[in-house]
């Protein structure tokens, strides 16, 4: 099944996704990979503000190439997930809608994604050339000294994602390979 | 005694930081052809297509095949017969890469230290492995080394008793272990024998090789085949979405070891299996 994920970004519109969907998402979207992850949830510990309003919030695992002139952003593919995963529950019981990246979570993600109603998109990786196309405007808004692991808003069309967890404990890497190795033993 | 100024290397190394970003080797890409026409599973199919446009989109040379454009992993076979001017080999390397990084917008991702973090800003320093071979001759090879892949690779120092079957075992585990994180269809390299250090650097070597080329001796060529069926039949899958193709290829490189030992070292390396060649 395909999906549109369309602004405004509200749980309601993911709570019907499956793993194994696909989804397009439009609209404005935040990176943010480990340095910022963890910048990010010192920040809320001390009772500050965020750089971007984590409630119904799409997170982007992803540190881009620098931009071309001519271009808002540089190759942008994901990065591997687990490795925000200290980080992901808190943002998730904060309210975060989605989080994009590529491989496995821990069992406290998968809890926390049900538990909020959230969900889990894989972006291809390696696929980063393709998926900088659909980046149309990219502006760093927090911790520039970061480098290429400093926190941008991004405007994004049609970005190609796979539903890997739903909210319903669904896992992609799970089912999937189950389901095709049943192909195979038929 | 040919003199061979270190400029030369530095300008060669810049050009192919930038080449080996955006271009894939034909072997590579011939290998991904090839198991997207053999892929039987929906979803898998998907992805290897996808693959496929991102290296035409690649091509065209304004965005990187990925946005990990590595630690640039030089590897430097210099002949016994030339000498090198102009000053220091390794300054020339990093030269080299700070240039080809900097002028190709080239994402910089080396930290200073492990520990403490900060971005050198320019990827250095490079990773360099030099060799002293017969001739006159430098043979370059960049291979910028993603991560992600990186992470999973793995080391084991094994009884001796543990014999082939433990070997194959260990690379098989370790690619099942992986699963979804190094971005399937990978490429692995395989290092047996020699010191804990020196299984690591086969390993990495291994993915030099061209892929699909089998190993020159036929008992380790019969093992490479037999890897990469065993790995494909993990239904990993591309993306770890399930599927035939979780490996592209499997490659072997093996050194003599102590009558103690048997290291065995799997080096993971990602579809974007990316080195460049020049001889100076």
């Amino acid at each position: 099944m395909e999906h549109r994920l369309q602004e405004p970004f509200t749980k309601e519109q993911v709570k019907h996704f499956k793993a194994g969907d696909r989804v397009l998402v439009t609209g404005t979207i935040y990176t943010a990979r480990d340095a910022a992850h963890k910048r990010i949830v010192e920040l809320l510990q001390k009772g500050e503000e965020p750089p971007f309003d984590i409630e119904n919030s799409i997170v982007y695992y992803v540190g881009p190439t620098p931009a071309k002139p001519g271009h808002p952003i540089g190759s942008a593919g994901p990065t591997t997930s687990y490795r925000m995963d200290a980080y992901a529950p808190t943002l998730l019981d904060l309210g975060q809608l989605a989080m994009i990246g590529k491989g496995q979570r821990s069992d406290e993600v998968k809890e926390a994604v049900v538990r909020n109603g959230a969900v889990y998109l894989a972006a291809i990786g390696g696929a980063a050339a393709l998926m900088a196309r659909q980046i149309k405007l990219a502006e760093v808004i927090a911790f520039d000294d970061l480098g290429a692991e400093a926190v941008r808003r991004l405007y994004v069309e049609d970005l190609p994602l796979t539903v890997v967890l739903d909210c319903e404990g669904g896992d992609l890497y799970r089912q999937g390979r189950e389901e095709y190795l049943k192909s195979v033993l038929k | 005694m040919r003199e061979l100024d270190v400029q030369c290397i530095a300008d060669k190394i810049a050009r192919l930081c930038v080449e080996a970003n955006h271009y894939l080797g034909e072997d590579i890409k011939a290998c991904i052809r090839q198991k997207a026409e053999e892929e039987t599973w929906s979803v898998a199919k998907d992805v290897l297509a996808s693959i496929e446009e991102n290296i035409a989109i690649a091509e065209e040379g304004v965005f990187p095949l990925c946005q990990d454009t590595g630690m640039a992993c030089v590897f430097l076979e210099i002949g016994q017969d030339v000498h090198l001017t102009g000053g220091l080999l390794e300054d020339a390397v990093n030269e080299g890469v700070r240039r080809g990084y900097g002028e190709g917008y080239l994402r910089k991702s080396i930290v200073e230290d492990p520990l403490r973090r900060v971005n050198t800003r320019d990827n250095t320093p490079a990773y360099l492995h030099t060799e002293i071979v017969a001739g006159d001759k430098v043979k370059i090879t960049v291979a910028p080394k993603g991560f992600g892949s990186e992470n999973m690779s793995r080391i084991k120092m094994l009884p001796p008793s543990a014999g082939e079957d433990g070997v194959k075992d260990f690379v098989v585990d370790t690619c099942l272990q992986a699963g979804a994180n190094p971005c399937p269809p990978i490429v692995i390299g395989v290092g047996i024998g020699g010191t804990f250090d020196k299984a690591a650097l086969l390993a990495k070597k291994a993915l030099l090789s061209p892929a699909q080329e089998p190993n020159s001796d036929p008992y380790y060529a019969q093992m490479e085949t037999e890897l990469l069926e065993r790995i494909n039949q993990l239904g990993i899958g591309p993306q770890g979405f399930g599927g035939k193709t979780t490996a592209l290829a499997v490659s072997i490189r093996t050194a003599p070891t102590h009558i103690a030992g048997l290291p065995v070292a799997v080096n993971v390396n990602c579809h974007v299996s990316r080195h460049k060649e020049a001889v100076l």
